[in-house]
């Protein structure tokens, strides 16, 4: 069983994926990430029993320490992990699948380094600031850091390539984070900041999500109608546009997801890598390398993911958070290495 | 016409290697020039002329000292970290063929990263003997992550394919990472602000002693990888080509591997992680001469060498009296320049 030669282009595109384990990803899939989003209500460092959750959310009652810690604590948080779960993994399926970069990831956009940055600044000059107003700037940070990939990557003859982006992304993301590391350093505010980024959804609230939830479920959707584009971009530029692809207009509408996506999670978790990283090579694992099936695959998937990671992260160490990036380290590397053994991630 | 053909290729061969031998001097004048530079300028300046009396052995105790026990000893180390790094960077860019590895990739800042945080972590920083258990621990730390990675990537039938070793090299390093998060988080303040400043990158151990650690590893490695230029060649044009060329395609990757592991772990050792050389001096020398390795090594190794020794220079500079850590300023150096050439590029 060695593979020796990749299938032809066209041969990939022929090749549909396999549809029915994506129909069981996104159904059981959903079914399951509900009942662990339930669970995950009632465990933390306060027990609470299943049916307070039901009462909580049926008959409300404001005078219930119980009711008030589901309503106001856990299930702002467990929404929110799974708006961003989903919303990494996605952004990493289009990036992947557009650049052809098996390593591309929201994190090489310069987005986690924009939003970095703004954050730096802020707690090294405006230490005053207020929880929205941080997440609003590290959306313009994480908005600045894209602008300034997209804009240097196509600020030339022929627009932005792929390669050009995914080059110009690592370079802006060096650059701002070196920024940011030394202003940090010389602010002495380092520590700080590390708090802050490894924080992960602890500290969401219902205002937050009303303010990222349309534009990640916007962008969601937006994905999903942009899936056969990605499909055709995956097989390489020209093959796009000879099988009829308007390339520039894909790629842009392609860039301004991922910038929704990623821009409106690091806002609200911080820098959480390997999200993007790891879900889609799993769901590409599954469901073959169909982004109409790959991009709703890794929706749920990373959904599922965050909200097992946020769930240890309450529950390992009550009453103390562990970082959720670790966790998901920890979660995702071993899973990653047999895959990458198992060499079927084709893109 | 067909007379002419012979000709034309050879004003072109010749053509190239103007155009290399251009490249290759205007860069070792630039780093001549960030050598003088350098010597001359930081927390107290020596005027030119001193500098040149004071290498010549004319100098007071006082010139004798700055020159030759801080900032000598500092522009050495930080010329072979720069040509080491760059160097590795090149290697492994070639073996992989990927245009976004570099050592990072294989573990070996978080490996060495991990080794200073468990150090400072059970021993702290007070304790005098850091300054030279520090780099072993580092060395230590990224050799058996480099070691694991090959062995996780590792499968019988075809070695380590180059997509296989990259993204486990990527798996593992995050694994690392997310090791060392949840134990920065324990860390005292004192103790995390050394370890955030080791990780930005600081050419801190700049005494002789350290130059003398460094310049073996680099004396036996570079003219090794130099000589392997064109295995890296051949290496790039596939693993099939490769096989039917006669290349022993998977010794050839282990030892190029292991001889860039060893480039950068010496590097990272003495310097702390300065991660973006190893990216960018690759690129940078290959839109200088080309993707032929016998030219670019070279090259590379003398663009990593300007990098660091102009990036360490202005770090002493700016924002007098403390300092910047060294990689931060070759991001902020390197970066912009990385990005003008990539949008004037075609």
């Amino acid at each position: 069983m060695k593979q020796t030669t990749k299938p032809a282009p066209t041969a990939q595109i022929n090749k549909k994926g396999r549809p029915w384990a994506a129909w069981l990803i996104i159904v059981a899939g959903s079914g399951l990430l509900v009942l662990l989003m339930m669970f995950s209500i009632t465990r933390g460092a306060a027990a609470i029993p299943f049916f307070a959750v039901g009462d909580a959310l049926v008959r409300f009652d404001a005078k219930n320490t119980q009711h008030l810690i589901v309503l106001d604590l856990r299930l702002p948080r467990v929404i929110a992990s799974a708006l961003v779960g989903a919303a990494l993994a996605v952004a990493g399926a289009v990036m992947q699948g557009t650049t052809r970069n098996p390593l591309a990831d929201s994190g090489l956009m310069g987005l986690n380094a924009g939003a970095g940055f703004a954050l730096s600044i802020c707690f090294a000059f405006f230490p005053r600031l207020g929880y929205m107003q941080l997440i609003l700037f590290s959306f313009l940070g994480a908005a600045l850091g894209a602008a300034l990939v997209g804009g240097i990557a196509s600020l030339r003859r022929g627009g932005a390539t792929p390669m050009r982006l995914v080059l110009a992304g690592a370079a802006v993301s060096a650059l701002l984070a070196a920024l940011s590391q030394g202003i940090a350093l010389y602010f002495d505010v380092a520590q700080d900041i590390m708090f802050w980024t490894t924080g992960g959804v602890a500290a969401a609230s219902w205002e937050q999500i009303r303010i990222m939830a349309p534009w990640i479920l916007g962008a969601l959707l937006g994905s999903i109608a942009l899936a056969r584009s990605v499909s055709l971009l995956s097989l390489g530029q020209d093959v796009a546009k000879g099988l009829g692809l308007n390339t520039a207009v894909g790629n842009g509408l392609c860039f301004l997801i991922v910038l929704i996506l990623a821009g409106a999670s690091v806002s609200v978790v911080g820098a959480v890598g390997f999200v993007g990283l790891i879900i889609p090579h799993l769901a590409r694992y599954f469901v073959g390398v169909d982004y109409r099936w790959v991009i709703p695959s890794s929706a749920v998937l990373g959904a599922l993911l965050l909200v097992l990671a946020d769930l240890g992260a309450r529950t390992l160490n009550p009453p103390f958070e562990t970082p959720i990036g670790a966790l998901i380290g920890l979660i995702g590397v071993p899973c990653f290495l047999y895959l990458a053994r198992q060499q079927r991630m084709g893109l | 016409m067909m007379t002419n053909q012979p000709q034309t290729n050879q004003t072109y061969t010749r053509k190239i290697a103007v155009r290399h031998t251009a490249v290759i001097a205007g860069c070792s004048v630039l780093l001549l020039l960030s050598f003088i530079i350098s010597m001359n300028t930081g927390y107290t300046n020596l005027a030119p002329l001193d500098t040149l009396r004071t290498l010549f052995g004319g100098g007071t105790a006082r010139e004798n000292l700055i020159l030759f026990d801080f900032r000598l000893p500092r522009i050495v180390v930080s010329i072979l970290v720069g040509a080491g790094l760059a160097l590795s960077g090149c290697i492994i860019q070639g073996v992989a063929k990927n245009a976004l590895a570099d050592p990072g990739l294989l573990g070996i800042n978080a490996g060495a990263g991990l080794m200073v945080i468990l150090y400072v972590l059970f021993f702290g920083t007070q304790s005098f003997l850091s300054v030279f258990t520090l780099p072993f621990l580092a060395l230590f730390g990224a050799g058996v992550t480099a070691v694991i990675i090959y062995a996780l990537a590792f499968k019988k039938e075809e070695g380590v394919a180059p997509l296989r070793l990259i993204l486990t090299g990527v798996a593992v390093q995050a694994g690392i990472s997310s090791l060392t998060t949840v134990l920065v988080v324990k860390l005292a303040d004192t103790q995390f602000d050394f370890v955030a400043t080791w990780q930005a990158g600081s050419i801190w151990a700049s005494n002789w002693k350290f130059v003398l650690a460094l310049l073996p590893w680099l004396l036996l490695l570079i003219p090794y990888v130099l000589f392997k230029a064109r295995v890296l060649d051949v290496l790039n044009l596939g693993d099939d080509v490769a096989h039917s060329l006669g290349a022993a395609v998977e010794r050839e990757r282990r030892r190029l591997l292991a001889a860039a592991v060893a480039l950068a772990a010496a590097c990272v050792a003495v310097s702390g992680s300065i991660s973006f050389v190893g990216l960018i001096a690759p690129h940078l020398a290959r839109r200088l001469v080309g993707p032929r390795h016998r030219i670019l090594l070279p090259t590379c190794a003398l663009t990593g060498a300007v990098l660091v020794s102009a990036a360490d220079t202005a770090a002493r500079i700016i924002l007098q009296p403390s300092e910047i850590p060294t990689g931060i300023m070759v991001a902020i150096i390197g970066a912009p320049y990385f990005l003008y050439l990539l949008m004037k590029s075609r």
